[in-house]
Parts: C-alpha cells; sequence; structure tokens
C-alpha cells in the first residue's frame, strides 16, 4: 500500500479520510466522458468519412463484375498455368468483392452511425424462491408417480438394462480384424530369403554394394505376397557399406551378422514406425524425418538422439552360391515402435 | 482520456506495421534470392593446366600430391566427376569451415572445371564425367512417371518429394534440386558429395538416373496451381506462413475493428 501512495496517477482515484484509512467502498466514478468522433461535430469530416465507405463498396462492386469477366476471359485449359491464372484472378475478385462489403460496413457503422453509450447492470443469476420451490415440487411429483422408489423391480431392470447397452458396440469391435497372433514379430524374411531392390525386386549381388552406397531393400517376393503393403511396412530393409573397422565397439552376439561390412537394419523407426531413410554416409548416421530420432550406424543404430527407446533391429545376412544377399533368419526382436507385449 | 485512449493506440500499430515490413522484406529478399551459373558443356581437359589450377587453388588444403591433408580428403580415385561436381556448383573451393559447404556462383570457367577434373581423374581411376546419351532428357509418361518412383524411393526422404530440399541432422542439409543441371544430378548420384550416399550403377542403372533426372526436370516445369507453392515444403512452411503473415494480419484487424474512429 505504501508504494500505491506514492503513485501518483492511483492516488486521484483514491479517496483517504483524513486518518489516512482507505475507505470500505468505493465511489462508481461511471463511465468516462463521451468523447465524440471527428464525423459528430465536423460535416467535412462526415462527407469524408462516407466517400470512403461508399469507395470500399465500390471496390467490392469492382471485384464482383472482375470475377465474372475473369471466369469467361481465364477460362482453364489443360495446362497448368491457364489453371493457375483462372484461380488467381477468380480468387482476387470474389475475395475483393467479399472483402470490399465487410470494411465498407464496418467503416460506416464506426464513422457514421450514432455512438451512444449505455451501461446495462448485470442481473442476478439466481432464480427467485418462488420459481424454485416450484421446479422441486414438479421433480418429486414425478418421482413419487413413476413409483421408482416403491418398485424396486422395475428400478434394477432399468438399471440393468443402461447397463449392459453397450455391450454390442464392445462385441461388435471384433470385426476390425482377428487378434494379431504373431504378425508384429514375424516378417517376410526367413533363412535365405534374398535381399531385392526396393521397387522391382531385383535381387542384389553383395559385389554390388559399394562403400558408401545406400540401398532400399524388400525381401524376395514381397511384390507377390497377399498384402504386399501391409508386409512391406514390416520388412522394409537399408543395407548400407561401410568400413567393418568403424563399429566403435564390436558386439560379439553379432558377429558374422554383416557380410564384410555390409550391414542391413529396419527401416522402420522404432518410435512411432516412420522409415529411417536419411542416411548421412561421412557420419553413418540415420535420421527419421518425422521426430528428428537420430540412430548411428558405428554402434549398431543405437539411438543418439531424439524419442526413439530402442536401437534399430539388425537383420543378419549372408552371401549364398550365386553371390547375391540373403537374409540368415527373420529379425531377432520386433520391428517397429514398441507395444504391450514386446516386453 | 481522449488524449490517453489516442496514445494506447499508436504503439500497438507500430508492433504491426513493423511486423508487416518484415514480412514484406522476408518475401522480397525470397523473390530476389541469387540464382546460379551453371556450366554443363564437356570439354576435353588439360592435365598439365588442371595441375596448375589445382596447387593455386586447391593444394593448401587437399595437399600439394592430392593425397590429403588434416583438413581435406585425398583426391585420388574420387574421379572426374566429384571434381565436376563440385568445382561447378561453387562448392568447392570452401569459402569457410562449416557444416556442409553451400552451393555458390563458381570462379572458374568450364575450361577450369575440365582441366581440373582431367588433373584429378589421371590420379586414379573414378566415377568418369557421365556420357551425354544419359543427360538428355526423356518425356514420355513411363520414364517419367518410373523416375518418379525410383525418385519417391531413394531420395525424397531427403531432399523431399519434390525436390526441395530438407534438415539432416547438425546443420547438414539435403539442397534443393531446382536449378541443378542433369549433368550435376547424375554425377552427385555417382560420387555421392557430402553426406549424400552413393548410387552407383547397380543401385540405380544409367537408365534409371535418367528417368530420375528427367522427373526433377520435369517437375521444374510445372508451375504451382494453386498459388504461393511456398517452397513446396509442405506443412511446416505453410504453418509458418500462417503464424507470420496470417496472425499478424488478424491481430491488425482485431486492433482496427476494436478501435474507436478517431
Amino acid at each position: 500500500m505504501d508504494t500505491r501512495e506514492q503513485g501518483g496517477a492511483s492516488s486521484e482515484l483514491v479517496t483517504r479520510d483524513e486518518d489516512g484509512n482507505l475507505p470500505d467502498r468505493f465511489e462508481n466514478p461511471g463511465p468516462p466522458p463521451h468523447r465524440y468522433r471527428l464525423a459528430d461535430t465536423d460535416p467535412k469530416a462526415a462527407k469524408n468519412a462516407e466517400r470512403q465507405v461508399a469507395a470500399l463498396f465500390g471496390i467490392s462492386i469492382l471485384g464482383t463484375i472482375f470475377a465474372i469477366v475473369a471466369y469467361f476471359l481465364f477460362t482453364p485449359e489443360n495446362t497448368f498455368a491457364s489453371i493457375k491464372l483462372s484461380n488467381t484472378t477468380l480468387g482476387l475478385g470474389l475475395g475483393l468483392a467479399l472483402l470490399g462489403i465487410g470494411l465498407g460496413a464496418i467503416h460506416w457503422a464506426k464513422t457514421l452511425m450514432p455512438d451512444h453509450e449505455m451501461t446495462e447492470m448485470r442481473h442476478p443469476m439466481r432464480g427467485t424462491d418462488e420459481d424454485r420451490t416450484k421446479a422441486l415440487e414438479v421433480l418429486e411429483t414425478g418421482a413419487a408417480e413413476s413409483g421408482i422408489g416403491r418398485r424396486p423391480l422395475v428400478r434394477n431392470t432399468l438399471l440393468g438394462a443402461l447397463a449392459l447397452v453397450g455391450l454390442p458396440g464392445i462385441v461388435l469391435l471384433r470385426d476390425l480384424g482377428p487378434l494379431p497372433k504373431d504378425s508384429l514379430t514375424k516378417t517376410l524374411w526367413a533363412k535365405g530369403v534374398r535381399l531385392t531392390r526396393d521397387p522391382d525386386g531385383k535381387p542384389i549381388k553383395a559385389a554390388d554394394v559399394t562403400r558408401g552406397s545406400i540401398f532400399h531393400v524388400i525381401p524376395q517376393g514381397l511384390n507377390e505376397s497377399e498384402r504386399p503393403l501391409e508386409e512391406k511396412a514390416k520388412a522394409a530393409v537399408l543395407v548400407i557399406r561401410m568400413d567393418p573397422n568403424m563399429i566403435q565397439e564390436k558386439d560379439p552376439a553379432r558377429e558374422g551378422w554383416d557380410v564384410d561390412g555390409i550391414f542391413a537394419y529396419s527401416l522402420i523407426c522404432t518410435h512411432v514406425g516412420c522409415p529411417v531413410a536419411l542416411y548421412e554416409q561421412q557420419t553413418h548416421h540415420l535420421l527419421c524425418p518425422c521426430h528428428q530420432s537420430t540412430y548411428d550406424a558405428t554402434q549398431y543404430c543405437k539411438v543418439i538422439f531424439g524419442p526413439a527407446k530402442r536401437a534399430l533391429p539388425q537383420l543378419p545376412i549372408a552371401i549364398d552360391d550365386e553371390g547375391y544377399l540373403v537374409a540368415q533368419s527373420d529379425f531377432k526382436e520386433p520391428v517397429g515402435p514398441s507395444f504391450w507385449e514386446r516386453g | 482520456m481522449k488524449g490517453l485512449a489516442a496514445r494506447r493506440r499508436r504503439p500497438l500499430a507500430t508492433v504491426v506495421l513493423l511486423l508487416m515490413a518484415l514480412v514484406v522484406t522476408g518475401a522480397a529478399y525470397a523473390v530476389a534470392a541469387p540464382t546460379f551459373a551453371n556450366a554443363s558443356t564437356t570439354a576435353a581437359g588439360d592435365v598439365q593446366r588442371g595441375r596448375d589450377l589445382f596447387v593455386a587453388s586447391c593444394a593448401s588444403c587437399h595437399g600439394a600430391q592430392a593425397t590429403g591433408t588434416r583438413a581435406a580428403p585425398s583426391l585420388v580415385g574420387v574421379g572426374a566427376a566429384a571434381v565436376d561436381f563440385q568445382v561447378s556448383t561453387g562448392r568447392m573451393p570452401l569459402a569457410n569451415t562449416a557444416p556442409q559447404a553451400p552451393r555458390k556462383p563458381t570462379e572458374f570457367t568450364q575450361q577450369d572445371v575440365a582441366d581440373l577434373s582431367a588433373y584429378v581423374a589421371s590420379l586414379g581411376p573414378g566415377p568418369a564425367i557421365p556420357e551425354d546419351q544419359y543427360l538428355n532428357l526423356k518425356t514420355d509418361d513411363e520414364s517419367l512417371a518410373k523416375g518418379a518412383e525410383l525418385f519417391r524411393v531413394n531420395c525424397a526422404m531427403c531432399h523431399n518429394v519434390v525436390g526441395a530440399g530438407g534438415a539432416l541432422t547438425r546443420g547438414k542439409y539435403a539442397p534443393p534440386l531446382e536449378g541443378v543441371t542433369p549433368k550435376q544430378m547424375y554425377e552427385a548420384m555417382v560420387t555421392g558429395p557430402q553426406s549424400m550416399p552413393v548410387f552407383n550403377d547397380a543401385n540405380l542403372s544409367p537408365t534409371d538416373k535418367q528417368d530420375v533426372i528427367s522427373y526433377l526436370k520435369y517437375l521444374e516445369e510445372q508451375p504451382s496451381p494453386g498459388g504461393f507453392s511456398l517452397g513446396s515444403l509442405g506443412p511446416v512452411s505453410e504453418a509458418l506462413f500462417a503464424w507470420a503473415f496470417g496472425i499478424v494480419v488478424l491481430i491488425g484487424a482485431a486492433v482496427w475493428l476494436t478501435a474507436k474512429s478517431s
């Protein structure tokens, strides 16, 4: 309160008695004095405002005419350029037509229409006591006449019916499909399945994968499988070749999973399943474009940045008799985002 | 009161005006951003002259014998394609150390680039400058559709589906592909410059590469029928535009609506 006493502007409003105490209630200061607009006092300004409003409505008229003319003049043909011209001119005309009406109406209301100021007092929200007792009476009469208190059988069966009525909705959810079974943990990869190029399914020779290369890979036969897109969403693989000595700490459990520095990793981000395909061949970082999870291929695709929690699963690969890359088995862990039963 | 109300309005109007000016300046810069000159025709290179150019412009980082120093990698075996790409796009010589060498107007003539490429190619075998037959643009729908599919599978994740470019990690980025010559695109695919991986002929055959390039060049010719494409960067640039421009306009409208007429 002390600081307020020194304040210049606020001390004007605060009226204290002789002892310096604040009053219990402040006087209602009322609305600020009415300020007259230029157009209220100066007929010239009013005439000016009138012209401005008319000009805005005039812009609207011109916009409308322009839109109609543009419709006939710039008919879209088979080229993008003509479609663009038609869209732009139509949009410009119709936009000006609406904007002119809106701006004109507001300018009219602000400058020329009457500028009364009035205060309406708030009224209490609570109903009168009379209304409240009447409402209660109606409710009580209704409850008594329905006999819900006297007939427990009716009451209980009604409660049971209401509780059960939602059940069909839950039972019908079964139609969404069979239970997932092992489809979350199994993919099309198996022992001897060749690694093939996305999208044409051509098998890849180990010698084709030169240092610094990246191959986007699908399992052989994916395009002929029953549900190719669903299978691809799980089985998509990224093949890169790097100097095996770049691996920071060799994991003995993954010994023999790569072919002379050719590594195959799941393409599906372990965060929410976007394709992690942004590979930087100098740093060997793999970046997910959705939430910037970054995996380091020199650490078996461990997460080094971002919201993902698990490393990208590695696909163990080998070379077959003809020199093509093949899978040694399926992934050793489920691919993609975590789920409840994943453990 | 009259004076106070009038004063209260002015600072807000200043802020709105300033923001609008910023938006307009930014948009004007985006329109008038520098463009690039491109060297595209091939010329026979002079190894001796290339060596002289190399010693003058490149040896301080890449070493007098081009075997690399701690500042820059060895150029033995990178091939003529790598030199042609890096120098003709202005990425080399490097202006300063940064996460990534930016594209900029080159200081070398076409003959200089050809000589430099010939010299580096003479140091060891590497990807050669692509043959002209693969640089002709195809226009048939089948090739364009195949090029688009290959681009979506192999390139779009970094370069964006219409080649508008995108961000990588730690300040690096995939550059936009507009204005890059077919030859430079081809060379980038074979050599894998900077962060970009290599797409060798076993992965994308020369015809595949030609399809991808044809698709990108076809895209460049397509105007955006919906008005401003805002860099074709998708929801990011559109939302940014809505925030920076749309909301400023809305705030300006709200201020005007509620202000009392003078």
